[in-house]
């Protein structure tokens, strides 16, 4: 059974960012295990600009930005990356299966991280009423249909959520050919970036329905129409408001879960909020030795904090591979009004430490709070909303004279 | 007049105001939303980000970015204008597909490598 300190699983840009960070650290046998024939995961689909701002302070694609991380790599002898490869068991000690162009294979590992991103939330998970009919797609499904395989999907098109692979696909299959008749998110608010609204919806004079959802899909075999409904401000169904729209493709862009059967099944514990693995501060699960970082720790806005996370998760995971880990009892977050996550869950209070969360509702000149025994801090913030992650960064001077547990609150 | 900057995914909210002919933005976190907002109110850009086909052993389509923003009502032209386009491997990322599109001065260039 070949030996690893550490394996990775998924190649994409939490991978590649965790790989780097653990060969600046000091490991040399670093292990890349990615189910798709190439690097970069969802980066190759997502083929619209925005990417690497923070990270290469240029406006990248995602296949560029993918590109360009991984040439920091390239020619990196430490890390090795297993193509058309799939974990398929974690079990005590790391021992991993892989189902791999070799079979099945075992390896061990002195640490792991779950780096294998998140999946879209499907249409069952969301109670539209009708058939099972051809024609309903996760909106990341269609992105991969068109951006790397060249086909369109559908040519009359409804897209129901508002998140960005929802907005930016309106966008793509306008500019392909296809008519976009509207956008419906179910909130009275966005999910999506303003500048996507802008320059998605808006330049192509496509209409966002609010506080609307898709009550049902018609069609024999085939998508032919959908019930559009509003809602009132308790997301209620408003009776006599349904609307039918013919269209051959309804899009869904309903939000993106992390995958982590992997996990679960190895006994690591979960936030029931993020849906990924509660870590401290150096991106370590409730099982030593196996750490998460990524989309599959919690799902973010950008790639480039994606990255910034990943490359100090694999430092972290260096580390304690090396035996350099701080053994002292971590500190609980918890979380008071208006606070939906945190990550991580908890902290060593002797390390700085980039605290990220996302608040409940839509506040607008508001402060968080931040509390404890020995400490006290108000941040103030202009507006804040549930689609953008928050960051606040404490340093371990700040936290010297913390006692017990750290509080989080908005107050308006 | 208020617009909503689109360089980059912060989305600043910027509010553009017309003193005495002197167009003021206020709202933005840095320059470059001073200047989206006067080329948004006299010539709106727009980078064109789509995919071509190419002639490679391991893909079907290479995907293609505009080597600067172009003028916003000429990005559909552009995508018929790449109609036709076929590309073929090897090809290195910033590698230029189509030069001078629509006679804009602009290229339209590769953003992947693709070796075979």
């Amino acid at each position: 059974m070949d030996k690893h300190q550490l394996v990775i699983i998924g190649g994409g840009s939490a991978g590649i960012a965790c790989a780097l960070g653990a060969s600046e650290n000091g490991l040399t046998n670093i292990l890349v295990v990615e189910r798709d024939f190439e690097y970069g995961g969802i980066l190759q689909q997502c083929i619209h600009n925005g990417f690497g701002l923070h990270t290469f302070n240029e406006e990248l694609s995602g296949p560029a930005y993918a590109e360009k991380y991984f040439n920091l790599i390239k020619d990196n002898a430490s890390i090795k990356f297993m193509f058309d490869s799939t974990v398929i068991k974690i079990e005590e000690n790391n021992i991993l299966t892989i189902q791999s162009t070799q079979g099945l294979i075992k390896v061990q590992a002195d640490a792991v991280v779950m780096a294998s991103g998140c999946r879209e939330r499907p249409a069952g998970a969301i109670g539209i009423k009708g058939d099972r009919l051809q024609g309903v797609y996760s909106a990341g499904s269609a992105q991969k249909y068109c951006n790397k395989q060249g086909i369109l999907v559908g040519k009359n098109v409804f897209i129901l959520g508002s998140g960005d692979i929802g907005l930016i696909m309106a966008r793509r299959m306008t500019l392909e050919g296809a008519k976009v008749i509207g956008v419906a998110e179910i909130m009275p608010y966005s999910n999506g970036l303003a500048r996507n609204i802008k320059q998605c919806l808006e330049d192509f004079d496509i209409p966002l329905y609010l506080s609307h959802t898709v009550e049902s899909v018609h069609g024999n075999g085939k998508l032919e129409s959908i019930t559009l409904i509003e809602v009132d401000d308790k997301l209620q169904k408003i009776e006599g408001s349904e609307q039918e729209i013919k269209c051959d493709l309804l899009l869904l862009s309903v939000g993106l879960i992390p995958e982590n059967n992997l996990l679960e099944e190895l006994g690591v514990k979960l936030d029931p909020r993020t849906k990924g693995a509660i870590v401290d501060d150096t991106y370590m699960s409730s099982i030593k030795g196996i750490f998460a970082c990524g989309n599959a720790l919690h799902v973010h806005d950008l790639v480039d904090y994606v990255s910034e996370e990943s490359r100090k998760c694999g430092k972290a995971a260096a580390n304690y591979v090396l035996g350099k880990i701080n053994e002292s009892e971590s500190i609980n977050n918890v979380l008071g009004n208006g606070v939906s996550y945190m990550v991580p869950q908890s902290f060593h209070k002797n390390n700085n430490i980039d605290f990220m969360f996302r608040v409940k509702k839509v506040f607008k000149e508001c402060s968080i709070h931040v509390y404890g025994n020995g400490f006290d801090k108000k941040i103030k913030k202009l507006g804040i909303v549930p689609s953008e992650m928050q960051k606040v960064s404490l340093t371990a001077d700040e936290l010297k004279d913390l006692n017990g547990e750290l509080n989080w609150e908005v107050i308006e | 007049m208020n617009l909503v900057c689109i360089n980059c995914p912060r989305g600043c909210k910027l509010v553009v105001e017309n003193i005495n002919g002197e167009i003021k933005v206020t709202g933005n976190f840095c320059p470059r939303g001073e200047k989206y907002a006067i080329s948004e109110l006299t010539n709106p850009l727009r980078t064109l980000t789509t995919t071509l086909p190419i002639k490679s052993e391991l893909y079907k389509r290479l995907p293609v970015i505009s080597s600067a923003p172009l003028p916003k009502a000429k990005v559909i032209d552009a995508v018929k204008a790449l109609k036709d386009v076929e590309a073929t491997a090897p090809i290195k990322m910033g590698d230029i597909v189509v030069k001078d599109i629509l006679g804009l001065g602009i290229d339209i260039v590769a953003s992947k490598s693709i070796d075979k």
